[in-house]
Protein backbone atom coordinates (compact mmCIF):
# COMPACT_ATOMS: atom_id res chain seq x y z
CA UNK A 1 0.00 0.00 0.00
CA UNK A 2 2.76 2.39 0.93
CA UNK A 3 4.25 2.06 -2.56
CA UNK A 4 1.17 3.41 -4.34
CA UNK A 5 1.68 7.17 -4.08
CA UNK A 6 5.25 6.72 -5.35
CA UNK A 7 4.10 4.62 -8.26
CA UNK A 8 1.46 7.18 -9.09
CA UNK A 9 3.96 10.02 -8.95
CA UNK A 10 6.32 8.15 -11.30
CA UNK A 11 3.46 7.42 -13.68
CA UNK A 12 2.47 11.07 -13.52
CA UNK A 13 6.00 12.24 -14.30
CA UNK A 14 6.18 9.70 -17.14
CA UNK A 15 3.04 11.10 -18.70
CA UNK A 16 4.43 14.62 -18.42
CA UNK A 17 7.73 13.67 -20.06
CA UNK A 18 5.98 11.76 -22.83
CA UNK A 19 3.58 14.61 -23.53
CA UNK A 20 6.48 17.05 -23.51
CA UNK A 21 8.50 15.01 -26.04
CA UNK A 22 5.52 14.53 -28.35
CA UNK A 23 4.63 18.23 -28.12
CA UNK A 24 8.21 19.20 -29.00
CA UNK A 25 8.27 16.86 -32.02
CA UNK A 26 4.84 18.18 -32.98
CA UNK A 27 6.07 21.76 -32.80
CA UNK A 28 9.12 21.01 -34.96
CA UNK A 29 6.89 19.26 -37.48
CA UNK A 30 4.26 21.95 -37.68
CA UNK A 31 6.42 25.08 -37.68
CA UNK A 32 7.58 24.88 -41.35
CA UNK A 33 3.93 24.42 -42.31
CA UNK A 34 2.98 27.36 -40.11
CA UNK A 35 5.52 29.53 -41.94
CA UNK A 36 4.12 28.46 -45.28
CA UNK A 37 0.60 29.52 -44.21
CA UNK A 38 1.78 32.74 -42.53
CA UNK A 39 3.81 33.84 -45.55
CA UNK A 40 1.00 32.90 -47.94
CA UNK A 41 -1.44 35.21 -46.14
CA UNK A 42 0.76 38.22 -45.45
CA UNK A 43 2.14 40.99 -47.63
CA UNK A 44 5.45 40.65 -49.36
CA UNK A 45 7.77 42.23 -46.85
CA UNK A 46 5.86 41.84 -43.64
CA UNK A 47 7.39 38.74 -42.01
CA UNK A 48 10.77 38.42 -43.67
CA UNK A 49 11.41 42.02 -44.73
CA UNK A 50 13.05 43.31 -41.56
CA UNK A 51 16.28 42.29 -39.88
CA UNK A 52 14.40 40.33 -37.28
CA UNK A 53 11.65 37.79 -37.68
CA UNK A 54 8.02 38.72 -37.09
CA UNK A 55 6.20 35.71 -35.72
CA UNK A 56 2.79 36.53 -37.20
CA UNK A 57 1.42 39.03 -39.73
CA UNK A 58 -0.20 42.26 -38.47
CA UNK A 59 -2.96 41.76 -40.97
CA UNK A 60 -4.09 38.82 -43.03
CA UNK A 61 -4.32 39.40 -46.78
CA UNK A 62 -5.57 37.40 -49.74
CA UNK A 63 -3.32 39.43 -52.05
CA UNK A 64 -0.96 36.50 -52.80
CA UNK A 65 -3.76 34.07 -53.56
CA UNK A 66 -5.41 36.60 -55.87
CA UNK A 67 -2.13 37.33 -57.66
CA UNK A 68 -1.52 33.62 -58.22
CA UNK A 69 -5.01 33.08 -59.63
CA UNK A 70 -4.68 36.16 -61.86
CA UNK A 71 -1.30 35.22 -63.36
CA UNK A 72 -1.47 31.43 -63.68
CA UNK A 73 -4.05 28.89 -64.94
CA UNK A 74 -4.53 27.50 -61.44
CA UNK A 75 -7.97 25.98 -62.09
CA UNK A 76 -6.72 24.13 -65.19
CA UNK A 77 -3.67 22.77 -63.35
CA UNK A 78 -5.88 21.68 -60.47
CA UNK A 79 -8.20 19.92 -62.89
CA UNK A 80 -5.24 18.18 -64.57
CA UNK A 81 -4.00 16.93 -61.21
CA UNK A 82 -7.44 15.63 -60.25
CA UNK A 83 -8.00 13.91 -63.60
CA UNK A 84 -4.56 12.32 -63.82
CA UNK A 85 -4.36 11.09 -60.24
CA UNK A 86 -7.88 9.65 -60.27
CA UNK A 87 -7.28 7.71 -63.48
CA UNK A 88 -3.89 6.50 -62.22
CA UNK A 89 -5.52 5.45 -58.96
CA UNK A 90 -8.24 3.41 -60.68
CA UNK A 91 -5.77 1.72 -63.05
CA UNK A 92 -3.14 1.04 -60.41
CA UNK A 93 -5.55 -0.34 -57.79
CA UNK A 94 -7.22 -2.57 -60.38
CA UNK A 95 -3.99 -3.96 -61.83
CA UNK A 96 -2.47 -4.47 -58.36
CA UNK A 97 -5.52 -6.35 -57.06
CA UNK A 98 -5.73 -8.60 -60.12
CA UNK A 99 -2.04 -9.45 -60.06
CA UNK A 100 -2.03 -9.81 -56.26
CA UNK A 101 -4.74 -12.47 -56.54
CA UNK A 102 -2.71 -14.46 -59.06
CA UNK A 103 0.50 -14.28 -57.02
CA UNK A 104 -1.15 -15.17 -53.72
CA UNK A 105 -3.73 -17.80 -54.71
CA UNK A 106 -2.82 -19.34 -58.05
CA UNK A 107 0.03 -21.58 -59.05
CA UNK A 108 1.67 -20.95 -62.40
CA UNK A 109 5.08 -21.50 -64.02
CA UNK A 110 7.42 -18.54 -63.71
CA UNK A 111 5.53 -16.91 -60.84
CA UNK A 112 8.59 -16.43 -58.61
CA UNK A 113 10.71 -14.98 -61.43
CA UNK A 114 7.91 -12.66 -62.55
CA UNK A 115 7.33 -11.46 -59.01
CA UNK A 116 11.02 -10.67 -58.54
CA UNK A 117 11.13 -8.78 -61.83
CA UNK A 118 8.32 -6.53 -60.54
CA UNK A 119 10.08 -6.11 -57.19
CA UNK A 120 13.34 -5.18 -58.92
CA UNK A 121 11.62 -2.27 -60.65
CA UNK A 122 10.99 -0.81 -57.17
CA UNK A 123 14.66 0.14 -56.93
CA UNK A 124 14.71 1.67 -60.42
CA UNK A 125 14.50 5.47 -60.38
CA UNK A 126 12.55 6.80 -63.34
CA UNK A 127 15.46 9.12 -64.18
CA UNK A 128 17.48 6.07 -65.28
CA UNK A 129 15.00 5.18 -68.03
CA UNK A 130 13.71 8.67 -68.81
CA UNK A 131 15.36 9.15 -72.19
CA UNK A 132 14.23 5.77 -73.53
CA UNK A 133 10.78 6.13 -71.97
CA UNK A 134 10.36 9.52 -73.58
CA UNK A 135 11.10 8.03 -76.99
CA UNK A 136 8.55 5.25 -76.50
CA UNK A 137 5.85 7.65 -75.29
CA UNK A 138 6.51 9.91 -78.30
CA UNK A 139 6.50 6.97 -80.74
CA UNK A 140 3.14 5.85 -79.34
CA UNK A 141 1.76 9.32 -80.03
CA UNK A 142 1.04 9.95 -76.35
CA UNK A 143 3.25 13.00 -75.96
CA UNK A 144 1.15 16.10 -75.40
CA UNK A 145 -1.68 14.14 -73.74
CA UNK A 146 -2.47 13.13 -70.16
CA UNK A 147 -1.71 9.52 -71.09
CA UNK A 148 1.99 10.32 -71.32
CA UNK A 149 1.91 10.63 -67.52
CA UNK A 150 -0.88 8.18 -66.72
CA UNK A 151 0.23 4.99 -68.47
CA UNK A 152 3.89 4.88 -67.34
CA UNK A 153 2.85 5.36 -63.69
CA UNK A 154 -0.23 3.13 -63.70
CA UNK A 155 1.46 -0.17 -62.78
CA UNK A 156 2.69 -0.11 -59.21
CA UNK A 157 5.26 -2.67 -58.05
CA UNK A 158 4.71 -1.57 -54.47
CA UNK A 159 0.95 -1.98 -54.87
CA UNK A 160 1.46 -5.45 -56.32
CA UNK A 161 3.69 -6.36 -53.38
CA UNK A 162 1.16 -5.09 -50.80
CA UNK A 163 -1.73 -6.86 -52.55
CA UNK A 164 0.14 -10.17 -52.59
CA UNK A 165 1.08 -9.82 -48.91
CA UNK A 166 -2.47 -9.03 -47.90
CA UNK A 167 -4.17 -11.68 -50.02
CA UNK A 168 -1.81 -14.39 -48.80
CA UNK A 169 -3.59 -13.92 -45.48
CA UNK A 170 -6.98 -14.84 -46.98
CA UNK A 171 -7.77 -18.45 -45.91
CA UNK A 172 -7.26 -20.90 -48.76
CA UNK A 173 -10.34 -22.88 -47.64
CA UNK A 174 -12.58 -19.96 -48.59
CA UNK A 175 -11.14 -19.88 -52.08
CA UNK A 176 -11.28 -23.67 -52.46
CA UNK A 177 -14.87 -23.81 -51.21
CA UNK A 178 -15.89 -21.29 -53.85
CA UNK A 179 -13.99 -23.23 -56.52
CA UNK A 180 -15.71 -26.50 -55.49
CA UNK A 181 -19.03 -24.73 -55.84
CA UNK A 182 -18.08 -24.27 -59.46
CA UNK A 183 -17.08 -20.61 -59.32
CA UNK A 184 -14.53 -19.55 -61.92
CA UNK A 185 -11.39 -17.61 -60.94
CA UNK A 186 -12.93 -14.27 -61.90
CA UNK A 187 -16.07 -14.98 -59.84
CA UNK A 188 -13.96 -16.11 -56.88
CA UNK A 189 -11.92 -12.96 -57.16
CA UNK A 190 -14.96 -10.68 -57.39
CA UNK A 191 -17.23 -12.39 -54.84
CA UNK A 192 -14.79 -13.76 -52.23
CA UNK A 193 -11.46 -11.94 -52.44
CA UNK A 194 -12.55 -8.37 -53.17
CA UNK A 195 -15.07 -8.08 -50.30
CA UNK A 196 -12.37 -9.31 -47.87
CA UNK A 197 -9.82 -6.85 -49.27
CA UNK A 198 -11.45 -3.55 -48.30
CA UNK A 199 -8.63 -2.44 -45.97
CA UNK A 200 -6.13 -3.29 -48.71
CA UNK A 201 -8.10 -1.33 -51.30
CA UNK A 202 -8.11 1.69 -48.98
CA UNK A 203 -4.30 1.55 -48.62
CA UNK A 204 -3.69 0.97 -52.34
CA UNK A 205 -6.06 3.75 -53.35
CA UNK A 206 -4.57 6.25 -50.99
CA UNK A 207 -0.91 5.37 -51.69
CA UNK A 208 -1.57 5.68 -55.42
CA UNK A 209 -3.51 8.92 -55.08
CA UNK A 210 -0.78 10.42 -52.91
CA UNK A 211 2.13 9.47 -55.14
CA UNK A 212 0.34 10.47 -58.32
CA UNK A 213 -0.89 13.80 -56.89
CA UNK A 214 2.66 14.64 -55.80
CA UNK A 215 4.59 13.02 -58.67
CA UNK A 216 7.28 15.25 -60.07
CA UNK A 217 10.23 13.78 -61.97
CA UNK A 218 8.42 12.06 -64.85
CA UNK A 219 5.59 14.63 -65.33
CA UNK A 220 8.30 17.31 -65.49
CA UNK A 221 9.61 15.63 -68.65
CA UNK A 222 6.33 14.31 -70.04
CA UNK A 223 4.27 17.51 -69.73
CA UNK A 224 6.04 20.19 -71.73
CA UNK A 225 2.91 22.22 -72.41
CA UNK A 226 1.84 24.72 -69.80
CA UNK A 227 -1.87 23.88 -70.13
CA UNK A 228 -1.26 20.22 -69.21
CA UNK A 229 0.77 20.90 -66.05
CA UNK A 230 -0.13 19.20 -62.81
CA UNK A 231 0.11 21.14 -59.53
CA UNK A 232 3.71 20.17 -58.56
CA UNK A 233 4.98 21.04 -62.04
CA UNK A 234 2.97 24.27 -61.99
CA UNK A 235 4.45 25.03 -58.58
CA UNK A 236 8.01 24.75 -59.83
CA UNK A 237 7.13 26.79 -62.93
CA UNK A 238 5.51 29.46 -60.80
CA UNK A 239 8.54 29.61 -58.52
CA UNK A 240 10.77 30.03 -61.57
CA UNK A 241 8.58 32.94 -62.73
CA UNK A 242 8.18 34.69 -59.39
CA UNK A 243 11.68 34.20 -57.99
CA UNK A 244 11.86 35.29 -54.38
CA UNK A 245 8.14 36.16 -54.19
CA UNK A 246 7.58 33.78 -51.32
CA UNK A 247 3.98 34.92 -50.84
CA UNK A 248 2.91 33.68 -54.28
CA UNK A 249 4.93 30.46 -54.06
CA UNK A 250 3.58 29.55 -50.62
CA UNK A 251 0.00 30.43 -51.58
CA UNK A 252 0.25 28.06 -54.53
CA UNK A 253 2.01 25.40 -52.44
CA UNK A 254 -1.06 25.46 -50.20
CA UNK A 255 -3.31 24.76 -53.19
CA UNK A 256 -1.10 21.73 -53.91
CA UNK A 257 -1.08 20.49 -50.32
CA UNK A 258 -4.49 21.15 -48.74
CA UNK A 259 -6.74 18.80 -50.79
CA UNK A 260 -4.57 15.71 -50.38
CA UNK A 261 -3.81 16.53 -46.73
CA UNK A 262 -7.53 16.69 -45.96
CA UNK A 263 -8.13 13.33 -47.65
CA UNK A 264 -5.19 11.89 -45.76
CA UNK A 265 -6.26 13.14 -42.34
CA UNK A 266 -9.82 11.90 -42.88
CA UNK A 267 -8.69 8.40 -43.88
CA UNK A 268 -5.62 7.90 -41.71
CA UNK A 269 -7.36 5.31 -39.49
CA UNK A 270 -8.20 3.03 -42.43
CA UNK A 271 -4.73 3.54 -43.73
CA UNK A 272 -3.02 2.40 -40.52
CA UNK A 273 -5.45 -0.50 -40.11
CA UNK A 274 -4.88 -1.58 -43.72
CA UNK A 275 -1.13 -1.55 -43.32
CA UNK A 276 -1.38 -3.42 -40.02
CA UNK A 277 -3.24 -6.20 -41.84
CA UNK A 278 -0.93 -6.37 -44.86
CA UNK A 279 1.43 -8.71 -43.01
CA UNK A 280 4.19 -6.12 -42.79
CA UNK A 281 4.11 -5.68 -39.05
CA UNK B 1 -9.67 -36.91 -53.19
CA UNK B 2 -9.48 -36.00 -56.84
CA UNK B 3 -7.89 -38.46 -59.22
CA UNK B 4 -4.62 -37.32 -60.79
CA UNK B 5 -5.88 -37.34 -64.39
CA UNK B 6 -8.39 -34.45 -64.36
CA UNK B 7 -5.93 -32.45 -62.32
CA UNK B 8 -3.67 -31.57 -65.21
CA UNK B 9 -6.14 -29.59 -67.33
CA UNK B 10 -7.22 -27.89 -64.07
CA UNK B 11 -3.68 -26.86 -63.42
CA UNK B 12 -3.22 -25.61 -66.94
CA UNK B 13 -6.44 -23.64 -66.67
CA UNK B 14 -5.22 -22.22 -63.36
CA UNK B 15 -1.98 -21.08 -65.00
CA UNK B 16 -3.84 -19.54 -67.91
CA UNK B 17 -6.15 -17.70 -65.51
CA UNK B 18 -3.11 -16.48 -63.55
CA UNK B 19 -1.47 -15.06 -66.68
CA UNK B 20 -4.75 -13.33 -67.46
CA UNK B 21 -4.85 -11.80 -63.99
CA UNK B 22 -1.29 -10.47 -64.17
CA UNK B 23 -1.52 -9.38 -67.81
CA UNK B 24 -2.67 -5.76 -67.30
CA UNK B 25 0.04 -5.08 -64.70
CA UNK B 26 2.82 -6.77 -66.65
CA UNK B 27 1.82 -5.27 -69.99
CA UNK B 28 2.24 -1.79 -68.50
CA UNK B 29 5.45 -2.84 -66.75
CA UNK B 30 6.86 -4.30 -69.95
CA UNK B 31 6.12 -1.36 -72.23
CA UNK B 32 6.86 1.49 -69.83
CA UNK B 33 9.61 0.10 -67.57
CA UNK B 34 11.35 -3.01 -68.91
CA UNK B 35 11.63 -1.98 -72.56
CA UNK B 36 12.98 1.49 -71.61
CA UNK B 37 15.38 -0.22 -69.19
CA UNK B 38 16.81 -2.31 -72.01
CA UNK B 39 16.87 0.86 -74.09
CA UNK B 40 18.88 2.63 -71.38
CA UNK B 41 21.29 -0.32 -71.21
CA UNK B 42 21.84 -0.09 -74.97
CA UNK B 43 22.34 3.69 -74.83
CA UNK B 44 24.84 3.24 -71.99
CA UNK B 45 27.02 1.31 -74.44
CA UNK B 46 26.91 4.10 -77.02
CA UNK B 47 28.76 7.30 -77.74
CA UNK B 48 25.93 9.82 -78.17
CA UNK B 49 25.91 13.21 -79.84
CA UNK B 50 23.10 14.85 -77.87
CA UNK B 51 20.49 14.45 -80.59
CA UNK B 52 19.63 10.83 -79.94
CA UNK B 53 21.92 9.20 -82.49
CA UNK B 54 24.80 7.09 -81.22
CA UNK B 55 27.41 4.57 -82.18
CA UNK B 56 28.49 1.48 -80.28
CA UNK B 57 31.34 2.27 -77.92
CA UNK B 58 31.49 -0.79 -75.69
CA UNK B 59 32.21 -0.05 -72.06
CA UNK B 60 33.72 3.37 -72.78
CA UNK B 61 31.09 5.23 -70.75
CA UNK B 62 31.61 2.94 -67.78
CA UNK B 63 35.38 3.40 -68.02
CA UNK B 64 34.90 7.18 -67.86
CA UNK B 65 33.20 6.84 -64.47
CA UNK B 66 36.46 5.85 -62.78
CA UNK B 67 38.16 9.20 -63.33
CA UNK B 68 35.07 11.39 -62.99
CA UNK B 69 35.40 13.18 -59.63
CA UNK B 70 31.84 14.57 -59.88
CA UNK B 71 30.52 11.01 -60.15
CA UNK B 72 32.44 9.86 -57.07
CA UNK B 73 31.30 12.90 -55.18
CA UNK B 74 27.67 12.23 -56.09
CA UNK B 75 28.08 8.57 -55.11
CA UNK B 76 29.66 9.54 -51.78
CA UNK B 77 26.91 12.08 -51.10
CA UNK B 78 24.21 9.52 -51.92
CA UNK B 79 25.71 6.96 -49.52
CA UNK B 80 26.24 9.54 -46.77
CA UNK B 81 22.72 10.90 -47.24
CA UNK B 82 21.28 7.37 -47.02
CA UNK B 83 23.37 6.50 -43.95
CA UNK B 84 22.15 9.58 -42.08
CA UNK B 85 18.54 9.96 -43.21
CA UNK B 86 17.49 6.29 -42.91
CA UNK B 87 18.39 5.67 -39.23
CA UNK B 88 17.51 9.17 -38.03
CA UNK B 89 14.05 9.31 -39.61
CA UNK B 90 13.35 5.70 -38.55
CA UNK B 91 14.42 6.38 -34.96
CA UNK B 92 12.24 9.50 -34.79
CA UNK B 93 9.38 7.52 -36.31
CA UNK B 94 9.82 4.68 -33.81
CA UNK B 95 10.00 6.97 -30.77
CA UNK B 96 6.98 9.00 -31.92
CA UNK B 97 4.96 5.84 -32.68
CA UNK B 98 5.81 4.29 -29.31
CA UNK B 99 4.80 7.45 -27.48
CA UNK B 100 1.59 7.79 -29.47
CA UNK B 101 0.76 4.18 -28.68
CA UNK B 102 0.49 5.03 -24.96
CA UNK B 103 -2.19 7.00 -23.13
CA UNK B 104 -1.59 10.67 -24.02
CA UNK B 105 -3.78 13.74 -24.02
CA UNK B 106 -4.89 14.87 -27.51
CA UNK B 107 -3.41 11.75 -29.11
CA UNK B 108 -5.31 11.94 -32.46
CA UNK B 109 -4.27 15.57 -32.83
CA UNK B 110 -0.59 14.78 -32.30
CA UNK B 111 -0.78 11.82 -34.65
CA UNK B 112 -2.36 13.96 -37.36
CA UNK B 113 0.28 16.64 -36.87
CA UNK B 114 3.17 14.21 -37.16
CA UNK B 115 1.97 12.48 -40.33
CA UNK B 116 1.04 15.70 -42.10
CA UNK B 117 4.42 16.19 -43.90
CA UNK B 118 3.87 12.84 -45.63
CA UNK B 119 1.05 14.38 -47.68
CA UNK B 120 3.18 17.32 -48.85
CA UNK B 121 4.62 16.96 -52.35
CA UNK B 122 8.40 16.81 -52.77
CA UNK B 123 8.40 20.10 -54.67
CA UNK B 124 6.33 21.87 -51.99
CA UNK B 125 8.52 20.36 -49.25
CA UNK B 126 11.64 21.63 -50.99
CA UNK B 127 10.11 25.08 -51.49
CA UNK B 128 9.16 25.26 -47.81
CA UNK B 129 12.80 24.28 -47.25
CA UNK B 130 13.86 27.24 -49.42
CA UNK B 131 11.67 29.55 -47.32
CA UNK B 132 13.18 28.23 -44.09
CA UNK B 133 16.83 27.92 -45.18
CA UNK B 134 17.27 30.91 -47.56
CA UNK B 135 20.48 32.38 -46.16
CA UNK B 136 19.49 35.99 -46.94
CA UNK B 137 15.80 36.20 -46.11
CA UNK B 138 14.88 32.75 -44.75
CA UNK B 139 12.98 32.08 -41.54
CA UNK B 140 15.80 30.26 -39.76
CA UNK B 141 18.48 32.90 -40.25
CA UNK B 142 16.06 35.69 -39.26
CA UNK B 143 15.24 33.68 -36.17
CA UNK B 144 18.95 33.30 -35.36
CA UNK B 145 19.32 37.06 -35.90
CA UNK B 146 16.49 37.74 -33.48
CA UNK B 147 18.51 35.97 -30.79
CA UNK B 148 21.67 37.82 -31.82
CA UNK B 149 23.23 34.72 -33.37
CA UNK B 150 25.23 34.83 -36.61
CA UNK B 151 23.54 33.74 -39.85
CA UNK B 152 24.40 30.33 -41.30
CA UNK B 153 25.48 30.15 -44.95
CA UNK B 154 22.99 27.46 -45.97
CA UNK B 155 23.57 27.99 -49.72
CA UNK B 156 27.17 29.02 -50.14
CA UNK B 157 28.86 26.45 -47.90
CA UNK B 158 29.02 22.72 -48.52
CA UNK B 159 28.35 21.47 -44.98
CA UNK B 160 25.28 23.61 -44.19
CA UNK B 161 23.85 22.95 -47.66
CA UNK B 162 24.13 19.19 -47.12
CA UNK B 163 22.65 19.54 -43.65
CA UNK B 164 19.68 21.44 -45.08
CA UNK B 165 18.72 18.63 -47.49
CA UNK B 166 19.15 16.09 -44.66
CA UNK B 167 16.94 18.08 -42.27
CA UNK B 168 14.24 18.69 -44.87
CA UNK B 169 14.18 15.00 -45.83
CA UNK B 170 14.03 13.82 -42.20
CA UNK B 171 11.11 16.20 -41.64
CA UNK B 172 9.39 14.81 -44.74
CA UNK B 173 10.06 11.12 -44.09
CA UNK B 174 9.56 10.67 -40.32
CA UNK B 175 5.75 10.68 -40.58
CA UNK B 176 5.66 7.68 -42.91
CA UNK B 177 8.00 5.69 -40.67
CA UNK B 178 5.87 6.57 -37.66
CA UNK B 179 2.72 5.47 -39.45
CA UNK B 180 4.12 2.07 -40.39
CA UNK B 181 5.52 1.60 -36.87
CA UNK B 182 2.07 2.47 -35.49
CA UNK B 183 0.59 -0.22 -37.73
CA UNK B 184 3.25 -2.63 -36.42
CA UNK B 185 2.54 -1.74 -32.81
CA UNK B 186 -1.14 -2.59 -33.32
CA UNK B 187 -0.03 -6.19 -33.67
CA UNK B 188 1.64 -6.25 -30.23
CA UNK B 189 -0.83 -7.09 -27.47
CA UNK B 190 -0.69 -5.19 -24.15
CA UNK B 191 -0.21 -8.43 -22.15
CA UNK B 192 3.51 -8.72 -23.03
CA UNK B 193 4.13 -5.22 -21.71
CA UNK B 194 2.07 -6.04 -18.63
CA UNK B 195 4.12 -9.20 -18.01
CA UNK B 196 7.38 -7.26 -18.37
CA UNK B 197 6.08 -4.56 -16.05
CA UNK B 198 5.19 -7.15 -13.42
CA UNK B 199 8.73 -8.50 -13.75
CA UNK B 200 9.93 -5.04 -12.78
CA UNK B 201 11.00 -3.72 -16.20
CA UNK B 202 10.99 0.09 -16.48
CA UNK B 203 9.69 2.06 -19.45
CA UNK B 204 13.02 2.16 -21.27
CA UNK B 205 13.73 -1.52 -20.56
CA UNK B 206 10.32 -2.49 -21.90
CA UNK B 207 10.96 -0.39 -25.02
CA UNK B 208 14.34 -2.06 -25.56
CA UNK B 209 13.44 -5.64 -24.71
CA UNK B 210 9.79 -5.92 -25.72
CA UNK B 211 8.84 -3.28 -28.29
CA UNK B 212 12.00 -3.15 -30.41
CA UNK B 213 12.44 -6.94 -30.89
CA UNK B 214 8.75 -7.46 -31.71
CA UNK B 215 8.93 -4.69 -34.32
CA UNK B 216 11.81 -6.48 -36.09
CA UNK B 217 9.89 -7.27 -39.30
CA UNK B 218 8.55 -3.71 -39.47
CA UNK B 219 12.06 -2.34 -39.03
CA UNK B 220 13.30 -4.61 -41.80
CA UNK B 221 10.55 -3.50 -44.17
CA UNK B 222 11.17 0.17 -43.37
CA UNK B 223 14.95 -0.14 -43.71
CA UNK B 224 14.62 -1.55 -47.21
CA UNK B 225 12.07 1.08 -48.21
CA UNK B 226 14.00 3.99 -46.70
CA UNK B 227 17.28 2.97 -48.29
CA UNK B 228 15.57 2.57 -51.67
CA UNK B 229 13.94 6.00 -51.38
CA UNK B 230 17.13 7.64 -50.12
CA UNK B 231 19.08 6.22 -53.05
CA UNK B 232 16.46 7.70 -55.35
CA UNK B 233 16.33 11.14 -53.69
CA UNK B 234 15.65 13.72 -56.38
CA UNK B 235 12.84 16.25 -55.79
CA UNK B 236 14.33 17.77 -52.62
CA UNK B 237 17.86 18.14 -53.98
CA UNK B 238 16.75 19.28 -57.44
CA UNK B 239 14.54 22.07 -56.09
CA UNK B 240 16.24 23.01 -52.81
CA UNK B 241 19.94 23.13 -53.76
CA UNK B 242 20.13 22.01 -57.39
CA UNK B 243 23.10 19.89 -56.28
CA UNK B 244 25.10 22.97 -55.32
CA UNK B 245 27.23 24.62 -54.15
CA UNK B 246 29.79 23.15 -56.58
CA UNK B 247 28.37 19.62 -56.40
CA UNK B 248 28.35 19.51 -52.58
CA UNK B 249 24.78 18.17 -52.49
CA UNK B 250 24.81 16.44 -55.87
CA UNK B 251 23.47 12.87 -55.65
CA UNK B 252 23.50 10.08 -58.23
CA UNK B 253 20.00 10.69 -59.57
CA UNK B 254 20.41 14.47 -59.93
CA UNK B 255 23.84 13.92 -61.50
CA UNK B 256 22.41 11.41 -64.00
CA UNK B 257 19.54 13.81 -64.73
CA UNK B 258 21.87 16.77 -65.27
CA UNK B 259 24.14 14.72 -67.50
CA UNK B 260 21.26 13.43 -69.60
CA UNK B 261 19.06 16.48 -69.87
CA UNK B 262 21.30 19.50 -69.37
CA UNK B 263 24.71 18.41 -70.69
CA UNK B 264 22.84 16.01 -73.02
CA UNK B 265 25.56 13.37 -72.74
CA UNK B 266 22.94 10.63 -72.85
CA UNK B 267 25.21 7.61 -73.19
CA UNK B 268 27.17 8.61 -70.12
CA UNK B 269 23.99 9.51 -68.19
CA UNK B 270 22.62 6.04 -68.96
CA UNK B 271 25.83 4.45 -67.65
CA UNK B 272 25.49 6.40 -64.37
CA UNK B 273 21.88 5.24 -64.16
CA UNK B 274 22.85 1.60 -64.71
CA UNK B 275 25.43 1.75 -61.92
CA UNK B 276 22.85 3.33 -59.63
CA UNK B 277 20.31 0.62 -60.46
CA UNK B 278 22.90 -2.13 -59.94
CA UNK B 279 23.89 -0.71 -56.54
CA UNK B 280 20.29 -0.56 -55.33
CA UNK B 281 19.55 -4.03 -56.68
CA UNK B 282 22.54 -5.62 -54.96
CA UNK B 283 21.66 -3.94 -51.69
CA UNK B 284 18.01 -5.01 -51.86
CA UNK B 285 19.01 -8.59 -52.72
CA UNK B 286 21.49 -8.67 -49.81
CA UNK B 287 18.81 -7.41 -47.41
CA UNK B 288 16.35 -9.96 -48.74
CA UNK B 289 18.82 -12.83 -48.24
CA UNK B 290 19.78 -11.62 -44.78
CA UNK B 291 16.13 -11.62 -43.71
CA UNK B 292 15.54 -15.05 -45.26
CA UNK B 293 18.48 -16.65 -43.42
CA UNK B 294 17.32 -14.99 -40.22
CA UNK B 295 13.83 -16.44 -40.68
CA UNK B 296 15.30 -19.89 -41.26
CA UNK B 297 17.56 -19.59 -38.22
CA UNK B 298 14.66 -18.69 -35.97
Amino acid sequence: MSARPGVRRTAHRGLLVRTGVVALVGLLTISPLYWMVAVAFSTRSELLGGRELRLWPREVTLENVERVFASFPVAAWFGNSVAISLVVMILSVTTSLLAGYAFSQLRFPGSTALFFVALATLVLPVQVIMVALFRIVTDMGLYGTYWAVILPTAASAFGLFLARQFMTGIPRELIEAARLDGAGHLTTFLRIVLPLSKPLIAVLAFMSLLSSWNDFAWPLIALKENRLFTLPIGLLYLQGQSGSDYGATMAFALINIVPIAVVFLLFQRYFIAGFARSGIK
Amino acid sequence: MRSPTPRRPGRRREALAAYGFIAPNYALLLVFVLVPLVGALVVSLQRTDGFGAGEFAGLENYARLGSDTLFWRALGNTVLFTLIVTPVSMLFGLVAATLLNTALPARPLFRSLLILPMAVSGVATALIGVLVFDQNSGVLNKLLGTFGLPAITWQSDAGPAFLSIVLVTVWWRTGFNMLIYLAGLQGIGPDLHEAARLDGAGTLQRFRHVTVPLLGPTTFFLTVLNVIYSFQVFDIVFVLTGGGPAGATSVLVTYAYETGFVTRDQGYAAAIGMILFLFALVFAAAQWRASRTKDVAE
